[in-house]
């Protein structure tokens, strides 16, 4: 079978003020089939901007180039405008960050839900409105009714992002990707997405590209892991062999967090190498 | 010399609303102590009730310990107990200069020597007399977050009111800071009252903590019995379970 999703060579660069190219994505490669896939790394490490790459979100002014960017043999690169719209939002998903600013504040939700629908699928109103509330209902929200007709604001943070989520994965994507969707939350709130999102995931066999700066609960959460430094993959690894990770960066990043139960002070720091970048 | 504080029976009400209910907490000087809760618990609003930013609805806040012991909101208050913000994005003036973010605290408590103070403090948080001259969107989170310290640190307090000083940071980046907040607190004898929602970072930094819930107190404990897994109430295991990661059903 081959695989859903093949990354090879993938470059992202933006201009500088004078004018000259930087790199923020320096030739990532991956390949993703129906799994849970985790993308690691620090604030600037090129991590978002591959999962806008793949989804076409790339700002104007950056440029993609790779030698090869496919999705279910589909290439994103020279393919038309129009498949590529078609494909997001609706072959492939994307869940953001923070409700709070990744929601339309005058649209209800259940309103954003159906608009999801109506771009990608030609239903009925009725039909519409009931996967609204049925997809609601499938992230555990308990009066769906009440909620659809809800602005953003006058939902919690969680809800917020469940709601985000049904809006995702109304349309049925092959792959979901999804930036920092719990970073918002509250830990308690936290895993109650995870295990939703978890359980939607498995059950319709979708891809998923779980985008976190917590290499803890992406291992936790994810198959494998790649991660990220100074926009490139320094090292993958499955997600349970974490504890035998051989990368510097990797295992510094591992040991400058805190735990429970242990007293260690001062924390050790991260050494950079100025060779990871290279 | 140095001072701790003294919460007694806070209540906190906003416009009907009781954000802080009934809370009573003993930070004895020298001291670091935490509050853990999930958003909407009152932990950083018993915070900004100390230092004035929010109304003390019913309740004491003291000062204890030797030494001078000057009254909440009055100046000799302010310059004892200071506060370090969340977000350092937000924290710092955009169109201010690192030198003048710190030279505008000694404005206004009158200290003289403005010069040799600011150069101390910028040393004192590990950044060097070179970040004098930079506006903030010139540093990175780590280093806006070190100015914030400096900030609070130039009055030469004895309270530091850490609300999520890491919780915008890098998981390095937040090494970095808690290291530095844990050895100024030794080499000054500071009293920390930290809020966060980060049982690891909490027990890191502090000895006792209590964990809050919908204004109210859930439990008070030592760092040890939650590193030892001793806790009573089942709203303080959720969160440290929670804490260790997404665990498959």
């Amino acid at each position: 079978m081959s695989p859903l999703l093949v990354v090879d060579d993938l470059r992202v660069a933006f201009p500088n003020r004078e004018g000259a190219l930087v790199e923020a994505v320096r030739g990532v490669s991956f390949e993703l089939g129906r799994e849970r896939l985790g993308v690691v790394g620090e604030s600037g490490s090129g991590k978002s901007q591959t999962g806008r790459a793949i989804l076409g979100l790339t700002p104007p002014q950056g440029r993609v180039t790779a030698k090869r960017l496919a999705f279910d043999g589909i290439d994103l690169l020279t393919c038309p405008p129009r498949v590529r719209r078609d494909l997001r939002g609706g072959r492939i998903g994307m869940v953001l960050q923070d409700p709070k600013y990744s929601l339309n504040p005058v649209m209800t939700i259940g309103a954003q839900i159906v608009e999801t629908l109506h771009a990608h699928e030609r239903v009925s109103r009725r039909e519409a409105r009931e996967r609204a509330l049925a997809m609601l209902a499938a992230v555990q929200i308990d009066r769906p009714e009440r909620v659809y007709g809800l602005y953003p604001h006058e939902v919690s943070g969680g809800m917020g992002q469940r709601a985000m989520i049904a809006m995702m994965l109304v349309a049925d994507p092959d792959l979901l990707i999804a930036d920092e969707p719990t970073s918002a939350l509250d830990v308690t709130v936290q895993l109650e997405v995870l295990r939703i999102l978890d359980r939607l995931v498995a059950d319709r066999g979708m891809g998923l590209i779980f985008i976190s700066h917590d290499l803890r609960l992406v291992s936790s959460f994810c198959d494998r892991v790649l991660v990220m430094y100074a926009g490139r993959v320094v090292e993958e690894i499955a997600a349970g062999e974490l504890s035998r990770a051989q990368h510097p960066y990797t295992q510094g990043l591992l040991s400058c967090l805190p735990r429970l139960g242990e007293s260690r002070h001062p924390l050790p720091v991260l050494q950079r190498d100025p060779a990871w970048a290279l | 010399m140095s001072v701790g504080i003294e919460v007694r029976n806070l209540r906190v009400v906003y416009d009907g609303f009781v954000a802080v209910d009934d809370t009573s907490f003993h930070v004895a000087p020298g001291e670091s102590f935490g509050l853990v809760g999930e958003s909407g618990s009152g932990k950083s609003t018993i915070l900004r009730a100390i230092c004035g930013l929010a109304p003390v609805t019913a309740g004491e806040i003291a000062l204890v310990g030797r030494g001078d012991r000057p009254k909440p909101g009055s100046r000799g208050f302010r310059r004892l107990v200071q506060m370090v913000f969340q977000d350092p994005y937000g924290s710092l003036h955009p169109r201010q200069t690192v030198d003048r973010i710190l030279a505008e605290p000694l404005a206004i408590h009158r200290m003289d020597d403005a010069e040799r103070r600011i150069e101390q403090a910028l040393d004192e948080v590990g950044l060097g007399t070179g970040f004098r001259f930079r506006y903030p969107h010139q540093l990175s989170g780590g280093q806006r977050q070190r100015i914030a310290i400096a900030r609070a640190l130039i009055l030469e307090p004895q309270v530091l009111l850490l609300d999520e000083p890491t919780s915008a940071l890098d998981a390095s980046v937040q090494a970095e800071v808690l290291n530095l907040l844990d050895e100024l607190r030794r080499r000054r004898g500071l009293t920390f009252l930290m809020v966060s929602h980060d049982l690891a970072v909490v027990t890191h930094l502090c000895e006792r903590l209590l964990v809050m819930a919908g204004g109210r107190t859930v439990e008070t404990l030592s760092s040890e019995d939650l590193a030892a897994r001793r806790v009573e109430s089942p709203y303080t295991r959720t969160l440290m379970e929670a804490s260790t990661g997404f665990r498959r059903a």
